[in-house]
């Protein structure tokens, strides 16, 4: 790797990093700014909508992943387990409630503000319900639930988007408008919808570009680490299109270059192996983690839990000429909103398209509603692709779970199997 | 010797080493027990293989005696048997030494301390002179670890001269296992030319081969002169990062246990193997190349480990377990989701008053039904199926599974060889025998050795 290379590569690290940083001091400093904050969850989030008020927002899951990443989930994940909740309880809940109540200092070391709104636009995950319980009797501010229908039959009707598009109309727009004090503006939110599409079309062609020989991104590592999280708290912002833009031309360049993705141990382009993820990783041994992978000459060309944040390869796009409208079939597309079938299509398409060589599933030992029915997910992509998966298990922020061992071994295990089948022994 | 190859499968619990030919025959199989140095037991389970396979090389060229003929297999039993009683009386010489040694480090006033000196001579003297019983070479079958043979003839001694003398049983057994750790840190096998020659003279000593004893003597000669060839070596199983070897001769376990047993048993598709500390269930193809496979996870109950752990409980070895298993006529209904919480439930189960032997099958069938799930995890069992590992020597475990195989998947074919714990290491051996790349394994075997005095004459060149 020459230094030009690497300096351009640090600069969308950098860009990141300083936007992040940005957004974090935004919040500590929302009281003093006269700032009202709401807290909202990654999938199905309504970020133009609120940000359109001029509100900040706080997604619990993030902190609590960021809080896995800096080792302090294992000590959050007790202070909750003394205030009752049992080891079985989404660790990302416990750790979030741990953090709270350990002064609630957010990833970048500065505190938290306490939510304005709990805003609750996503029911596929039943544990979000509770979670926002929760955080209702620990704060005692309002609350509000978007209520979005499940894809059970694989596909989003005239009655579900009716649904939420009035439900967005009647019970969260006036519930934002009264914590904010502010009127709705219409024009506001469509030129916000506008730039989301925008960095939607980048985003896209970001994810794409993983067909490549060799990728010039990692889908999965890379892909929560730098590529995700802008897309969370910036959408509908100019910055956001500028980060995917500067990005895009990062990528472009690596393509042309046939250069793989820069990973902590330095650039991959030598790609033994390309693999597409179901599931989070386990954050606390996330630099581990990807050691491992990246020691066997592993990219991930594609992920699902990338995707929980939005489904974007199949056209949608948020749209300034259906402005709740779309915002609601957002929500109802997340990549956790659709049924079991329906990943399994998802998960066969990327393994065709990305032209992987398997898959990997990594199932979390406190996440029911993620993890039930991944061994059939399995067995079915097997059948359909005629490629192997391998399946491992450990957790998404309690470092307890994580056997770094048994991982190590079963993944060396898989990635020999592939090669003596390559081989044809 | 032609060019030979080797696999070494260090297993959780005993380390598993295989010769096999440039034509994959396998020459010859050793086993010890994995202590808690995977170096020494990697050099011990290697030796064991090799004097295996000298063994082997011994029959053939009885065989081929003009005049033993026929008795060749009965002499072969007869040399086997004094080689390891042979082997066995030096160990004990050790493990007797070695207590004295541990005793010696006591604080005990010395009257105290002369008490158990003298016990342990008569327990040591005992033992010397049982042990000829033990190996009767028209009644034993197979050799068994020198650590359980020598502990349970220790501790039932122990027991009885505790009583007879007043003194402690604990302090006794405590004198036992700090030795019993020293003396399995050393390696017996070097002294195997000896071993053979006593084997030799108490063989021709008996009127039966006392005729043959110019062959007998003509056929150890050829068989110590032999030497190995050892072109490659690939290391298995849970200590296999342990071995100084390069990354290329190291080859996971799970492929070794899928490629092994396909060369037992070629019809093999659906592979179950259990073993110390984790369970696979692997399918392969018709090569034999692994196509899909599950593991045990966060838990080793279910394991061969288990079994361990309610041979403690139970104050026997683990070898006894199946045995008396057998001998149940009810099932008692054990949990298998922990080990620990299963020996709370042993005891639970001993207190209310069932029979040892069915709380064991029900323990036994414990463990399957874990399997059982990881099995259908897996993708099930469609085609010939093969058991390996330690527990499929466990004849209780082997009956439970071939049951509920047969309830869950239809009739099929089952092995279960009496090999099988060396499935492993003949995949390895196989992945020696077939990786173009691997050469210099012999660089890597020899610094195996650099802990202990190296038994020259046996390793001859290339080894």
């Amino acid at each position: 790797m020459n230094v030009q290379q690497k300096i351009q590569k640090e600069d969308s690290m950098i860009m990141q990093k300083e936007m992040i940083a940005g957004h974090f001091e935004n919040l500590a400093r929302a009281g003093e700014n006269g700032k009202k904050v709401v807290y909202t969850f990654v999938p199905g989030n309504l970020n133009e909508l609120i940000l359109a008020f001029d509100m900040l927002p706080v997604h619990p899951e993030v902190n609590a992943l960021q809080s896995g990443m800096r080792k302090m989930s294992g000590d959050y994940i007790q202070e909750a387990e003394k205030f009752g909740h049992s080891e079985d309880v989404c660790a990302y809940v416990k750790c979030d409630i741990g953090m709270m109540k350990k002064g609630n200092i957010g990833p970048t070391g500065l505190p938290l503000p306490k939510p304005d709104l709990l805003l609750l636009s996503y029911t596929g995950c039943f544990t979000f319900l509770k979670w926002f319980e929760i955080l209702k009797k620990e704060y005692d501010c309002p609350i509000v639930l978007l209520q979005v229908p499940y894809q059970a039959e694989g596909k989003i009707t005239r009655e579900m988007r009716d649904y939420v598009t009035r439900q967005l109309e009647e019970v969260v727009v006036p519930a934002l408008e009264k914590v904010s004090g502010k009127k709705f503006d219409p024009d506001r939110l469509k030129e916000m919808l506008a730039l989301s599409a925008q960095a939607e079309d980048l985003l896209v062609e970001v994810w794409n570009s993983a067909k490549n020989k060799p990728s010039p991104i990692d889908a999965y590592f890379g892909g929560v680490f730098y590529i995700g999280p802008i897309f969370t708290a910036f959408r509908g912002l100019p910055e956001c299109v500028d980060y995917y833009k500067a990005l895009k031309a990062e990528v472009n360049y690596r393509i042309k270059n046939k250069l793989g993705p820069v990973t902590p141990e330095g650039e991959l382009n030598d790609q033994k192996y390309r693999i597409v993820v179901e599931g989070p990783p386990s954050w606390p041994n996330f630099r581990d983690f990807w050691k491992i992978l990246t020691d066997e000459g592993v990219v991930m060309v594609a992920s699902t839990y990338t995707k929980v944040g939005g489904l974007f390869e199949d056209g949608f796009r948020h749209d300034p000429d259906r402005p709740l409208e779309s915002l609601g079939e957002y929500c109802m597309g997340c990549y956790t909103n659709h049924s079991l079938p329906a990943r399994v299509d998802i998960l066969e398409k990327y393994i065709k398209d990305f032209s992987a060589d398997g898959f990997m599933i990594h199932s979390i030992k406190s996440c029911n509603s993620f993890s039930a029915g991944q061994l059939l997910i399995m067995s079915e992509l097997e059948k359909r692709t005629g490629k192997a998966g391998v399946f491992i298990e450990s957790d998404l922020v309690d470092p307890r779970y994580f056997s770094a061992a048994n991982i190590k071994n079963r993944l060396e295990s898989y990635f020999q199997m592939i090669e003596t089948k390559r081989a044809g022994a | 010797m032609d060019r030979c190859y080797i696999g070494i499968d260090l297993g959780s619990t005993t380390t598993k080493a295989v010769f096999i030919d440039n034509q994959e025959r396998v020459l010859g199989r050793g086993i010890t027990n994995s202590r808690s140095n995977y170096e020494l037991a990697c050099q011990i389970a290697r030796e064991e293989a090799e004097i295996n396979a000298r063994f082997a090389l011994l029959g053939q060229h009885l065989e081929q005696s003009k005049h033993v003929g026929k008795h060749s297999s009965s002499l072969l039993k007869w040399l086997t048997c004094y080689y390891h009683l042979a082997q066995y009386l030096r160990q004990l010489e050790t493990l007797r030494s070695e207590c004295l040694g541990v005793r010696k480090h006591w604080n005990s006033p010395e009257a105290e301390a002369e008490k158990f000196t003298q016990a342990l001579s008569y327990i040591f003297s005992e033992m010397e002179r049982e042990v000829y019983d033990e190996f009767d070479p028209e009644k034993r079958s197979e050799s068994d670890f020198f650590r359980d043979l020598a502990s349970s003839a220790y501790m039932r001694l122990a027991e009885q001269v505790s009583m007879e003398r007043g003194l402690s049983f604990g302090r006794l057994v405590g004198l036992f296992d700090g030795a019993i750790l020293r003396t399995e840190g050393h390696s017996f096998a070097g002294d195997y030319e000896e071993y053979l020659e006593f084997a030799r003279t108490k063989t021709i000593q008996a009127p039966c081969f006392a005729p043959f004893s110019d062959d007998i003597t003509e056929a150890v000669a050829a068989t110590i002169s032999t030497t190995f060839n050892v072109v490659n070596t690939v290391g298995t199983g849970y200590g296999r990062l342990t071995l100084p070897f390069a990354k290329q001769q190291i080859r996971s376990e799970i492929l070794c246990h899928g490629l092994g047993a396909h060369f037992m048993f070629p019809g093999t598709r659906t592979v179950l193997d259990i073993g110390g500390q984790d369970t696979k269930a692997i399918q392969v193809n018709k090569e034999g190349i692994v196509t899909a496979f599950q593991m045990n996870d966060r838990c080793a109950a279910g394991c061969g480990r288990y079994l361990g752990y309610i041979a403690d409980e139970m104050n026997m070895g683990v070898h006894q377990l199946g045995p008396l298993a057998m001998k149940s006529s009810k099932t008692v209904r054990i949990n298998s989701t922990c080990t620990v919480f299963a020996g709370a439930e042993l005891r639970e189960r001993l207190a209310l008053g069932e029979a040892r032997e069915d709380i064991l099958a029900g323990l036994h069938r414990a463990i399957i039904l874990r399997a059982m799930s990881l099995l259908a995890r897996s993708g099930g069992v469609t085609n010939e199926f093969t058991f390996t590992g330690g527990v499929a020597r466990n004849e209780a475990a082997t009956t439970v599974l071939k049951k509920l195989v047969i309830e869950n998947y239809g009739d099929m074919v089952i092995n279960i060889g009496h090999d099988s714990i060396y499935t492993g290491a003949i995949g390895a051996a196989l992945f020696a025998r077939r990786d173009p790349r691997g050469v210099m394994a012999d660089v890597e075997i020899s610094k195996l050795k650099t802990k202990k005095k190296a038994p020259d004459k046996m390793t001859g060149a290339g080894m």
